[in-house]
C-alpha cells in the first residue's frame, strides 16, 4: 500500500522541554492513523508540524503523493483541537465563507448532508453544542475536498452519545478513500477508529503498530486483577505487575492460574478478569495511567 | 496574487459580525452623540480667556508691547489668511509692526479689549477695520471631536477585534486556508472603513440638523477626506494590533498611539501658538492632518484642492500602515 506521509527523525524543542524528540512514522494511503498519549505528550506539536503551521528543529516531513510545487493547505483538512468560530456568523454562512476562502462552493451541500448539519443551519456558531461544533468543524476541514485529514482530539468534551455519532461520521469519511491522522487520549476511540497508532509520551514514540498486533505483541489471554490486601505472601506467577491497590495477573490460562491462587489460599474477593485493552497497554508500556 | 473572492469571503463576514452585535453596534452611536451634545452645552459660550494676537511677519512681540499679558502671539506670512482669521474671530487682532498699522473687527469683545489694552502700549498705530462672521468654538471643536471619536473607533473596533481572533484561534484557523496576510488586512479595513464612515455620516447629520453648526464646504469633500482619514487610523490599529495576543498589551499600545493624538492634534485647541517641537509632533500624527482638513473644509469652505496636502500625507501613513502590518502580522503563537 502506498505510504502519503513519512515522518523522519523529527524532533521540535521549546526552550528545555522536548515536546517532540526523535519520532519516525509513516501513514498509509486510506488508513486512519493515531498519534496516541496523554496530555502533553507532544501530539499536537507534531501534528502542526505535519500541517506545516509549526515548524520543526530538525528530521523531515515527506508527502510522496503532493506535488511540492503546489500548496499543501489545498491537498490537506485541518481540523484544530481549540478553535473558535467568529461571533454572530452562522454556519452556513461559515461554511460558505470557508468554501470560498479555496475558491469553491462545490461540496457545500454534499458536507451539511453527510455531517447532519441541517436542523442548524441558520444558528449563531456560538450556540452550537460541543457535537454540532465539531461536526461544523469536520466539515469546515472537508469543504475543499482534501486527500488527508488532520483531526486533532475531535472528540474531547463530547458525551458518549456525540462521540459514537462523531465516529461513526469518522467512518463514512474513511470510507470516501480519504487518509486520515487523528491524535486522542481516548485508547477506545484509537481502538473503533484506527488502523494504526502510534503511542506517545513525553515527546517519544514508545511502541507503533495496528491495535491488535499491539495487544497480541504484549499480552497474552486475559488480565487477572485482584486487590493487594487478600495476599500476604508473595505469588509464583511469571507476568504479574504491581499499580497501586490491586497486582496484575497476565494470564494465557485462565482456568488453571485461579485454580493456582485457590490452592495459594488468595481469597477471591474483589478479583475480577478482562481483555487486555489499549489502556492496559500504555499502562504496561508507561507504568502511568493515559488519563491521568 | 490577491484575490478578491477570498476577500470578499472575510469583508463579509467581518461586516455582518458588526451589524449583529447590538450591544456594542448601539455604543458605536450612543458614544459621538452624547460626547458632542455634552460638548454643545458646556461651549455654548466662548469661554476662551486668553488672548490672540496675530503678527504679520513676525516672529516674537515687540519691544513695546512687552507689557502686555495673557497675549498669545501668532506669526502670519499671508495677509489674506491673517485677516480672514480676524474676521472669524480666530485671532483678536492683526498686528503689522513694520507698518505701524492693525486690524481688528468691531463685533469681537475680545477684539475691543485688546486693542485697548495694545493702544495702552503704543498709541502710534493705525487702526483698520475687518468684518466678518465669527467662528464659534463650538464650530471650530466639532470637527475635532469628530475626529477624535472616528480615531478611537478605528484604532480600537479593529485593534481588539484581531487581538480576540488571535486569542481564541479564529486566526489560525484562517492560516489554514488559502487566505493571504495582506487579503485578510485589506479586508479587516476596508470594513472597517465602511462600518466607520456609515457610523460618523449618520452621527454627523443627525447633530447637524439639532445643532446646526457649520458647514461651509462641500460634504462630498468631507466624506472623501473621512474615507482616507479612517483607512489610514484602522490600518494604524492593525499595526498596533499585529502580533500581540494580549488584550491588555494592545490595550496598552493602543491607549499609547491614541492619547498623544487626542492632545497634540489640535482636536480641543489650536496648536498655532505652540511651542516648535510640539508643532513637530503633531505633524507626526495622523490625526492633525484628518482634523485639520475636515475643519478647513467645515469652517472655512476650502476646496479639494484646499486640502490635498493633508490628504496626499493621509494616504502616505495609511500606506506604510499597511504595509508594514501586513509584513508584521501574526496568525497566533504556536503553543
Amino acid at each position: 500500500m502506498t505510504d502519503v506521509l513519512t515522518v523522519n527523525n523529527l524532533s521540535k524543542h521549546y526552550g528545555d522541554l522536548k515536546a517532540v524528540n526523535d519520532i519516525s512514522f509513516t501513514v498509509k494511503k486510506g488508513h486512519c492513523f493515531g498519534l496516541l498519549g496523554p496530555n502533553g505528550a507532544g501530539k499536537t506539536t507534531t501534528l502542526e508540524i505535519l500541517e506545516g503551521i509549526n515548524s520543526a528543529d530538525s528530521g523531515d516531513v515527506h508527502y510522496p503523493l503532493i506535488d511540492p510545487k503546489q500548496s499543501l493547505q489545498q491537498h490537506i483538512g485541518i481540523q484544530f483541537q481549540n478553535t473558535a468560530l467568529q461571533d454572530f456568523i452562522r454556519v452556513k454562512e461559515t461554511l460558505v465563507m470557508f468554501a470560498d476562502l479555496y475558491g469553491s462552493r462545490r461540496l457545500v451541500d454534499e458536507l451539511i448532508e453527510l455531517c447532519s448539519l441541517q436542523e442548524f443551519l441558520d444558528r449563531d456558531c456560538k450556540k452550537l453544542s460541543g457535537g454540532q461544533r465539531q461536526r461544523l468543524l469536520l466539515a469546515l476541514a472537508l469543504i475543499h475536498d482534501p486527500d488527508i485529514v488532520f483531526l486533532d482530539e475531535p472528540t474531547t468534551g463530547l458525551d458518549p452519545q456525540s462521540r459514537r455519532n462523531f465516529w461513526q461520521l469518522v467512518k463514512d469519511i474513511k470510507a470516501r478513500g480519504k487518509t486520515l491522522v487523528l491524535t486522542t487520549h481516548y485508547m477506545d476511540e484509537a481502538h473503533q477508529l484506527c488502523d494504526d497508532i502510534a503511542i506517545m509520551d513525553h515527546g517519544k514514540i514508545i511502541e507503533q503498530g495496528s491495535p491488535e498486533s499491539l495487544l497480541q505483541k504484549h499480552f497474552s489471554g486475559a488480565l487477572i486483577r485482584i486487590p493487594k490486601a487478600n495476599i500476604a505472601s508473595p505469588l509464583p506467577f511469571e507476568q504479574i505487575r504491581e499499580y497501586g491497590d490491586t497486582l496484575e495477573i497476565n494470564s494465557s490460562h485462565i482456568d488453571q492460574d485461579l485454580k493456582r491462587l485457590i490452592d495459594l489460599n488468595v481469597s477471591l474477593e474483589g478479583l475480577y478478569i478482562h481483555n487486555p485493552n489499549l489502556d492496559d497497554l500504555f499502562l504496561k508500556l508507561t507504568g502511568h495511567e493515559l488519563r491521568a | 496574487m490577491f484575490n478578491f473572492r477570498r476577500f470578499g469571503a472575510i469583508f463579509g463576514a467581518r461586516n455582518k459580525e458588526f451589524w449583529r452585535d447590538r450591544s456594542s453596534l448601539s455604543w458605536n452611536f450612543a458614544f459621538p452623540l452624547l460626547l458632542i451634545f455634552g460638548f454643545s452645552v458646556v461651549f455654548s459660550d466662548n469661554n476662551q480667556n486668553q488672548f490672540k494676537m496675530g503678527l504679520l511677519n513676525q516672529v516674537d512681540a515687540p519691544a513695546a508691547l512687552e507689557s502686555l499679558k495673557y497675549t498669545a502671539y501668532v506669526e502670519y506670512k499671508d495677509k489674506t489668511i491673517a485677516l480672514k482669521k480676524v474676521g472669524q474671530h480666530q485671532i483678536d487682532l492683526l498686528l503689522d509692526w513694520d507698518n505701524q498699522e492693525y486690524w481688528v473687527n468691531n463685533s469681537s469683545p475680545k477684539g475691543y479689549i485688546l486693542e485697548k489694552l495694545l493702544l495702552h502700549s503704543s498709541s502710534q498705530l493705525k487702526r483698520n477695520e475687518v468684518t466678518g462672521d465669527a467662528i464659534e468654538y463650538i464650530d471650530w471643536v466639532i470637527p475635532g471631536i469628530l475626529g477624535m471619536n472616528i480615531m478611537f473607533s478605528c484604532l480600537f473596533g479593529v485593534g481588539y477585534v484581531i487581538v480576540r481572533y488571535r486569542k481564541n484561534g479564529v486566526l489560525k484557523r484562517l492560516q489554514a486556508t488559502p487566505v493571504k496576510t495582506f487579503e485578510f488586512v485589506a479586508a479587516q479595513i476596508v470594513s472597517r472603513m465602511l462600518i466607520v464612515m456609515t457610523v460618523s455620516s449618520i452621527v454627523f447629520m443627525g447633530t447637524w440638523l439639532t445643532l446646526d453648526f457649520r458647514v461651509e464646504g462641500s460634504l462630498w469633500t468631507l466624506l472623501l477626506i473621512l474615507m482616507i482619514g479612517s483607512i489610514c487610523l484602522v490600518a494604524l490599529g492593525l499595526l498596533v494590533a499585529s502580533r500581540s495576543e494580549s488584550e491588555e498589551l494592545v490595550g496598552g499600545l493602543l491607549n499609547f498611539a491614541s492619547w498623544p493624538m487626542m492632545l497634540l492634534s489640535g482636536v480641543w485647541f489650536s496648536l498655532e501658538g505652540a511651542p516648535e517641537f510640539i508643532k513637530i509632533i503633531s505633524q507626526m500624527l495622523p490625526l492633525t492632518h484628518f482634523v485639520d482638513a475636515a475643519r478647513l473644509v467645515m469652517t472655512e469652505g476650502a476646496t479639494l484642492t484646499d486640502v490635498s496636502q493633508q490628504l496626499f500625507i493621509l494616504m502616505l501613513m495609511a500606506l506604510a500602515f499597511f504595509i508594514c502590518s501586513g509584513l508584521m502580522f501574526n496568525w497566533g503563537k504556536n503553543r
